[in-house]
């Protein structure tokens, strides 16, 4: 007889303790798991991996290279690029004309200024909880613009006219730009309305302008601002170049306004259109209290596409002879005395734009989970 | 009473009576349209009279006078401006068609790229979207010209690959094929290998639903419409001759050129609107829920196929709109060839025979026709291949 059968199994269960579990094999966990998952999943995700290293390798070592570990900025002059890489003092020396323009020197505290307080409202705006919000948003969408007119322009106050030809660089690109935005929403608005109106000459109206301007491109309304707009006017009457250029785009921009708040204004169920009338409320009523709230908010993002877009357009106006900041990297690199380095002026001006529409879109996809209130899944 | 208050209400309130409003509206909008079109019109005679400009499309039927460096069709200096119209349509399209064909295959390899697991790749594909889409378009198209292609060997030094392809800072040469005798049976052949394949496909679409076998459309499409066009030269013995271009004094004659303005602008523009297209092939991609792909597992489908019978055609219905709106905006920023001086629409016909002739109205109007037609056509197109693929509800 051996030991166990004599033993005593109520006094003495066996309890089954399970051995703990053995780590995960180190293949599968931490960087090298992570490696096998994502980048050597598969022979052909193992190529693919390979290639696209190698890519990165052909194009990111030599950019590195050029734009920053070969690059001059010290100097103030040609001969100081002798290093092969970027040479940065060119758009270091040219910087206040990208910047400003043939703007007078002198003068450069009123662009400064004018952006500064755009800046700062706008940045108060975009910030939630402050007070005086609402009041500081009316000022930048009424007062604003003029305040900046006056301001760029000058004429008043002492302050010396500053024609508008002599408007240029960043600046100018930032006044098309926001004037185009700023104006165009709500012409936009109004020809959405328009498109969906029941009277039928407003509707046509609508339609044929907003079908019309989207099927040409921006250049050729550009052109036609330019050479029809001076057959169009009674003798005597001249427009400025910029504001030539600036009904142009703003014209343009609203056609594709209307287009993006027709959307959100569909999106929109029949319930609340209907709602609004059940209220008595007046047709304009309806759309600024109910209507419009709710289109607007949905469209929210192909607004701010729209105005990327826009933002980006604005360099067209080079073709008509207006300096924004691409047509003064263009006129700086005609400068005989620097030859060869428009490249550097290209990728500077591409940096800002980046800069700019990049933050937009991300501002934009911010807003975007802020103002979800639920109704997506 | 009450009867009196019924009809009264009416016409006290005629001014508060919807419809009536409407019409008054209307006729005010109307009223004010024609009378502004009127301003126009009269300040418009009155300038024209001053500057002693006779309107009219007689000015189509002058010669031109000027040369282009591109063009699809014969033209010389002595071509009339109606000519000059037709190259610079021609031009226009010729880009754009180009432009799509390319942007549709880089944008389709771009968003599927970035859904890629491979995180190398999908990241490679972000980081490409995004730059590629903040940067002005305009700039992009300059940065090509004047900042690459202007930077390749000059005429003199230019790259030769076996006497027939040369490349330099004016262009990419490579031989034409010039068509002799007999030449058309090739084309027909085409077009011929192109009918058989769809009859083959509609035949074995209906065998595989009456017996469940499957025949290799792809491969025997694929060998029709490629052999057909060879077996054709073949048998006629090879109809043409290869012209190479010549360095002759200045420049190269003769054979086939790329001018760097083209080159410039197509690879901009293709690059650009990649970008866009890759973005929405990847969002058509994701719009097509989970439990369709799972479901298509379930029932045995491998990978492959799951994507060509499952997902692609669910994904291609979010897909085909956008990407008409990318195709439409694709043609009408080939219109910034006006940058680069690539003789297309906008800077041959308003530009310079604008310039010439001083015939505002018509040619700004002419190319705004053209456009217009242009956008119309692919909208249709676009329309009824998004209707032959669209969701069929019973």
């Amino acid at each position: 007889m051996t030991d166990t059968t004599m033993r005593d199994f109520k006094s003495d269960p066996i309890v089954h303790t399970p051995s703990p579990s053995l780590p995960p094999p180190s293949s599968s966990v931490g960087v090298i798991g992570w490696m096998r998952r994502n980048l050597f999943s598969s022979p052909i995700n193992t190529l693919l991996t390979v290639l696209g290293l190698y890519l990165i390798y052909l194009i990111v070592p030599p950019l590195f290279n050029w734009a920053f570990w070969n690059a001059d900025l010290a100097g103030d002059s040609r001969e100081f690029c002798d290093s092969g890489g970027a040479c940065w003092v060119f758009v270091k020396i040219r910087l206040t004309q990208f910047l400003y323009g043939f703007y007078p020197e002198a003068e450069r505290w009123r662009p400064n200024l004018a952006i500064g307080l755009g800046l700062v409202a706008l940045v108060y705006c975009l910030i939630d909880g402050v007070p005086w919000r609402k009041w500081v948003a009316l000022f930048l969408l009424v007062l604003y613009p003029f305040v900046t007119y006056f301001l760029l322009s000058g004429g008043v106050f002492d302050m010396p006219l500053v024609e508008t030809s002599k408007w240029g660089g960043l600046l100018l690109t930032i006044v098309i730009a926001v004037t185009g935005i700023v104006f165009s929403f709500p012409i936009g608005i109004l020809l959405a309305l328009g498109r969906r109106s029941n009277m039928p000459v407003v509707r046509m109206l609508c339609v044929g302008f907003i079908e019309f301007v989207r099927a040409v491109p921006l250049i050729s309304v550009l052109f036609m601002s330019l050479v029809i707009l001076p057959l169009f006017l009674p003798e005597g009457v001249t427009f400025d170049q910029l504001l030539r250029a600036l009904i142009g785009v703003t014209l343009f921009s609203a056609a594709y306004t209307a287009e993006t708040v027709r959307g959100g204004l569909q999106a929109i169920p029949r319930g609340q259109y209907e709602a609004a009338d059940a209220m008595g409320l007046s047709y304009w009523k309806s759309m600024r209290l109910i209507v419009l709230p709710q289109a607007l908010k949905v469209v929210i993002p192909a607004l701010v596409s729209g105005s990327i877009g826009l933002f980006k357009d604005t360099t067209l106006v080079l073709i008509i002879g207006l300096t924004d900041l691409l047509a003064m990297v263009q006129l700086a690199a005609a400068d005989t005395g620097w030859i060869g380095y428009v490249k550097e002026g290209y990728v500077f001006a591409a940096a800002l734009f980046f800069v700019f529409c990049f933050g937009m879109s991300r501002y934009s996809m911010y807003l975007e989970r802020k103002l979800h209130t639920g109704h997506k899944r | 009473m009450a009867v009196n208050a019924q009809d009264a209400a009416p016409k006290a309130a005629l001014l508060y009576d919807a419809k009536f409003r409407s019409i008054l509206y209307q006729i005010i909008t109307l009223v004010l349209l024609i009378g502004f079109i009127a301003f126009l019109a009269t300040n418009t005679i009155s300038n024209l009279e001053k500057r002693g400009i006779a309107t009219g499309f007689e000015f189509l039927k002058h010669p031109a006078g000027f040369g282009v460096p591109f063009s699809l069709i014969e033209y010389s200096e002595a071509s009339s401006y109606g000519r000059a119209f037709v190259v610079s349509v021609l031009n226009t399209l010729f880009v754009s068609a180009c432009g799509i064909v390319l942007a549709t295959i880089l944008g389709f390899i771009l968003g599927v790229a970035r859904l890629s697991p491979n995180w190398i790749i999908a990241r490679i594909a972000t980081v490409y979207v995004e730059v590629i889409r903040n940067v002005p378009l305009l700039l992009q198209i300059l940065f090509w010209y004047v900042g690459v292609l202007s930077a390749l060997p000059t005429l003199r030094e230019s790259i030769n690959i076996g006497d027939s392809i040369f490349l330099n800072n004016r262009g990419f040469y490579t031989p034409l094929p010039i068509a002799e005798p007999g030449f058309m049976a090739i084309p027909i052949a085409f077009l011929i290998g192109i009918i058989a394949t769809s009859l083959v496909s509609r035949w074995a679409k209906k065998r595989q639903e009456a017996t469940g076998e499957q025949f290799p459309v792809f491969l025997t499409g694929t060998g029709l419409i490629i052999g057909l066009p060879v077996l054709a030269a073949i048998v006629t013995g090879f109809p043409w001759t290869m012209e190479y271009p010549v360095l002759k004094g200045f420049n190269f004659r003769g054979g086939f050129v790329l001018i760097p303005e083209f080159a410039a602008l197509l690879f901009a523009l293709t690059l650009y609107t990649a970008a866009f297209i890759g973005e929405i092939v990847r969002a058509g991609i994701q719009a097509v829920s989970h439990g369709q792909t799972e479901a298509a597992h379930a029932l045995g489908i491998r990978p492959r196929p799951t994507m060509r019978l499952v997902i692609i055609p669910q994904a291609m219905r979010v897909i085909v709109p956008p990407l008409t709106s990318q195709y439409l905006n694709l043609t009408k920023n080939s219109s910034l060839a006006a940058a680069v001086g690539y003789p297309d629409l906008v800077h041959m016909f308003t530009g310079t025979v604008l310039n010439q002739t001083g015939q505002a109205l018509e040619c700004i109007g002419m190319m705004m026709l053209v456009y217009l037609t242009i956008s119309l056509s692919i909208s249709a197109f676009m329309n009824w291949y998004n209707a032959r693929i669209a969701l069929v509800e019973r």
